[in-house]
């Protein structure tokens, strides 16, 4: 029997990385269960089980999971986590919006955000857009729900042998005040902004929705992904999913490339984990260039191209 | 219809926090105080709800010490019709604010409930979601756009993969994202006006919720720090920089 349940995040075929990130999260605890609750869901599972440090996958299959809703998905898990003392969810919308549902369900606190899991009652994880760090303790409480800070973790690798797949059935009852309409996805060629190894982001430097060309020229010669700062995504020069922050993504690539971007705490705090922070600002005074580790001050639209040309892969 | 919107008061988002001395909090003697900014569009959204006559009353509530007076009356400056203060000075967990909140929401019967999604001091990003399943009501959580009709409200989602659409039945609990809306100013005359405006004090133990244990926080330290890099000065500089990095 596994101390941690983690929950799956997928799209029906395919499993969200985040959820190899959150099997790491919860590795101090000894192999974790992984619960699938999909419609259908079968290919989800074997990827699940693949991974290592997995005891056994549980498979959900229920037509009223077909769109993730938390609350079809909330009633569900609080049932699967009656015999497991921690359930982990990762920190994407998917985790931060069921998690506390579940919680609730359960009646017990919920640890968000965690960035290191030192035993099943003792947490460390942010606060203050990560200016500081405290430990959490749920003593008071017999299970914890945890959100796994997925730039703290690798994901977790496949094993030598794949885990059993367990298929279970529930009992809950499934609310049917909730309906999915439409999920508009921004279709793109470029590698997923949480997972790519580099990433370039554009902030309001950039200027325009037109001029923020230059950024995915660039990431397109660097085979980047694609961020930028709220300032970007609120003046309308790229959509809402590239931004990167407080409120946004939290990342760790290897190369995060910020151009135009000030370096407001709040976005700062979602690069943190990168490796390598490269700053163009043209101004020199420019708090980012407190974090970078290579900076050039200088105007975007003349080194950005000559960058593109050096680096092209 | 009521609408209720919960506001949170924190330290103002352009503090840098300090750790205190002792290492078991941070520092708010003298620091500046204001609204959870994600609260403030929950109100401007309350509002503007208002002014299209889907709703005829907005109520905001807090709960902390009589200092959050202060934020309640500037929601009420904002537009707001009466606030009601929850009076506690424990420390409170998000499941513990959404037990006390369901009690205020169960008398005033309110057609929807908008929170923000997230208190940035915190971060913890739960307190709807929690007030919803406790309510056994739908939630939409990271809301930026908000449509009701008649019995129901389509929101649209900020998610990581793009924005989600989905119907919910009223009454519901809806968590504001930064887009959602810009909140307005206060107008001077406004803040004058707020102060006649009802604001009633409740203490938190005389709404009979059950009980939600405080969690041990300790151990307060700051991130590890990144070293200082280099500033270069050409491309072919920048470029050398991550060769001697092993990057390229
Ligand atoms: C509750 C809350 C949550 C927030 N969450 C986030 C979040 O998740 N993510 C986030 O990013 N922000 C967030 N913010 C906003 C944050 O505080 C900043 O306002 C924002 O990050 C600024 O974006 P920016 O750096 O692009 O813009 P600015 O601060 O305006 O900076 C633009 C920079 O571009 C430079 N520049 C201009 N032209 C050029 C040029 N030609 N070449 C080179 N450089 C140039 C300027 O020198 C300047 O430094 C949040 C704020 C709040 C209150
Ligand atoms: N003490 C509180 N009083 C009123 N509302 C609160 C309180 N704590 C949290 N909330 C609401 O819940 C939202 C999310 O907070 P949290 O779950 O703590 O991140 C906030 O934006 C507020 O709208």
């Amino acid at each position: 029997m596994s101390t941690a349940l983690v929950i799956a995040e997928h799209d029906g075929t395919e499993l969200n990385q985040a959820t190899a990130r959150t099997l790491t999260g919860v590795a101090p605890l000894g192999a974790a269960d992984i619960a699938v609750l999909a419609k259908g869901g079968a290919d989800v599972c074997a990827q699940a089980a693949a991974l290592a440090g997995v005891g056994k996958v549980l498979h959900v299959d229920n037509e009223a999971s077909e769109h993730q809703l938390a609350a079809a998905l909330a009633p569900q898990i609080a049932e699967l986590a009656a015999s497991y003392a921690v359930i982990a969810f990762p920190s994407t919308t998917f985790g931060k919006d069921l998690a506390p549902r579940v919680a609730a369900l359960l009646d017990v606190h919920q640890v968000s955000d965690v960035m290191d899991v030192i035993d099943a009652k003792n947490f460390q994880r942010p606060i203050y857009a990560g200016n500081v760090i405290v430990k959490e303790n749920t003593d008071g409480y017999d299970k914890a729900v945890l959100t796994i800070r997925s730039a703290s973790f690798q994901a977790a690798v496949n094993g030598d042998s794949a885990a059993p797949v367990e298929a279970v059935s529930v009992s809950a009852e499934i609310p049917g005040h909730t309906r999915f309409k439409s999920l508009k996805a921004q279709k793109s060629e470029r590698p997923d902004l949480q997972s790519a190894a580099w990433v370039v982001s554009g902030g309001r430097g950039v200027g325009s929705k037109e001029k923020f060309s230059i950024i995915y020229t660039l990431a397109d010669k660097l085979g980047a992904g694609c961020g930028a700062s709220r300032a970007a995504v609120d003046a309308g020069y790229c959509p809402n999913d590239m931004q990167v922050g407080q409120t946004g993504k939290i990342i760790a690539p290897d190369v995060y490339f910020a151009l135009g971007i000030s370096g407001a705490i709040q976005h700062i705090t979602g690069i943190k984990d990168a490796g390598t922070i490269v700053a163009i600002n043209k101004d020199s005074e420019a708090p980012i260039f407190e974090v970078a580790d290579i900076g050039m001050v200088g105007d975007l639209f003349e080194i950005a191209p000559k960058l593109g040309e050096a680096l092209q892969k | 219809m009521k609408i209720i919107a919960c506001i949170k008061r924190v330290i103002d988002y352009n503090v840098r926090v300090q750790i205190n001395r002792e290492g078991n909090g941070v520092v708010t003697d003298g620091v500046k105080m204001s609204m959870n900014p994600f609260d403030e569009i929950a109100i401007e959204e309350g509002l503007r709800l208002k002014e299209k006559g889907i709703a005829d009353e907005l109520i905001v509530v807090s709960i902390g010490g009589s200092d959050s007076q202060q934020q309640l009356r500037t929601a009420l400056a904002m537009g707001a019709d009466r606030a009601i203060l929850i009076e506690n000075t424990d420390d409170l967990v998000p499941l513990g604010a959404a037990k006390l909140l369901l009690k205020v929401i169960e008398k005033e019967q309110p057609g929807l409930v908008i929170l923000g999604k997230q208190a940035i001091d915190d971060d913890r990003n739960q307190t709807g979601q929690m007030l919803a399943a406790l309510w056994n009501r739908p939630q939409a959580t990271f809301a930026s756009e908000i449509v009701v009709e008649g019995d129901t409200a389509t929101v649209t989602r900020e998610v990581d993969a793009g924005m989600e659409t989905i119907e919910i039945d009223l009454p519901a609990v809806i968590t504001t994202d930064l887009r959602l809306n810009e909140p307005r100013f206060v107008k001077m005359p406004d803040i004058m006006k707020a102060k006649k405006k009802p604001l009633d004090v409740i203490a938190a133990d005389s709404l009979g919720a059950d009980s939600a244990p405080a969690v041990g926080t300790s151990d307060y330290s700051p991130p590890p720090t990144r070293e200082s890099g280099v500033i270069v000065e050409s491309v072919d500089d920048l470029v050398n920089a991550l060769k001697a990095r092993g990057l390229v």
